[in-house]
């Protein structure tokens, strides 16, 4: 999967440069996650705004990440969401789950 | 292009490199519809998405024995009727005892078949020969 790392303000943002987050790229998302956190990189900002796409199987990554920093009393958030995207979140309630923003700055202002 | 006959048959192996495939497949369909009246945008990605999850459940139940195994997806549009059908080899699986998600204590799991269901008209999971079919049923109008 493509992505980059970014620590700025305590946090590290994980800029997802995938159109597509589904079964096949899922499993390696939920892996980066994990060793972050593992790392004690608690507090991740997740950035979306290139995914038009994502499948139950994303939408289960980001609930691992989600649930395993609360976990070391952290955090993931996620930000930039199009509304296709958007509207999957809302499907499942997960965004009633995960804290939305709409750009970083929101985020920033919001978690620290 | 014309509603009144589309048939697409795509046959690939149990991997999931191919779901990007398959899904565009379903939201190109959408996209060149002409008489849907409904939303164009969202039916794209719901074709898309019960598409990749439909396959990715006939990967997850195939046959892993048989290296060569195969998944066969099958879109047919009539009229305003729009049938999808994925066939696999493997032992399948009881439709109706997959529960809906705890949405207040979501799992990451067991969401594709709730997708499916939600945002599809009509599901079914029968044995056909030396197959199983998933049959998914959208209504156009």
């Amino acid at each position: 999967m493509n992505l980059t790392l970014q620590k700025t303000n305590g946090c590290t943002v994980l800029f997802i440069k995938e159109e597509r987050i589904d079964a096949h790229n899922s499993a390696e998302l939920k892996g980066t996650i994990l060793r972050l956190i593992e790392q004690g990189q608690i507090n991740i900002i997740v950035q979306l705004e290139q995914v038009r796409f994502i499948d139950s199987s994303g939408l289960g990554a980001l609930l691992s990440g989600h649930k395993n920093a609360a976990a070391k009393s952290g955090k993931l958030v996620i930000t930039n969401l199009q509304q296709q995207v958007l509207s999957m979140f809302e499907l499942t309630r997960l965004n009633r789950i995960f804290e939305i923003y709409a750009d970083l700055n929101e985020a920033f202002d919001n978690e620290t | 292009m014309c509603n009144s006959v589309i048939q697409v048959e795509v046959i690939i192996p149990t991997q999931t490199k191919y779901l990007d495939l398959i899904g565009s497949i379903g939201e190109h369909i959408a996209k060149e519809l002409d008489d849907y009246s409904g939303d164009r945008e969202a039916l794209a990605y719901h074709l898309n998405l019960v598409l990749t999850e439909a396959t990715v459940n006939a990967i997850k139940h195939a046959n892993f024995g048989n290296p060569k195994d195969t998944v066969r997806v099958s879109i047919h549009i009539h009229e305003n009727e729009l049938n999808i059908k994925v066939y696999d080899h493997g032992q399948g699986f009881d439709l109706e005892s997959v529960p809906l998600p705890d949405f207040e204590h979501p799992q990451e799991g067991g969401m594709g078949i709730f997708f499916i269901r939600t945002l599809m008209d009509s599901v079914t999971y029968t044995r056909q020969g030396d197959c199983n079919v998933l049959e998914i049923i959208k209504y156009l109008s």
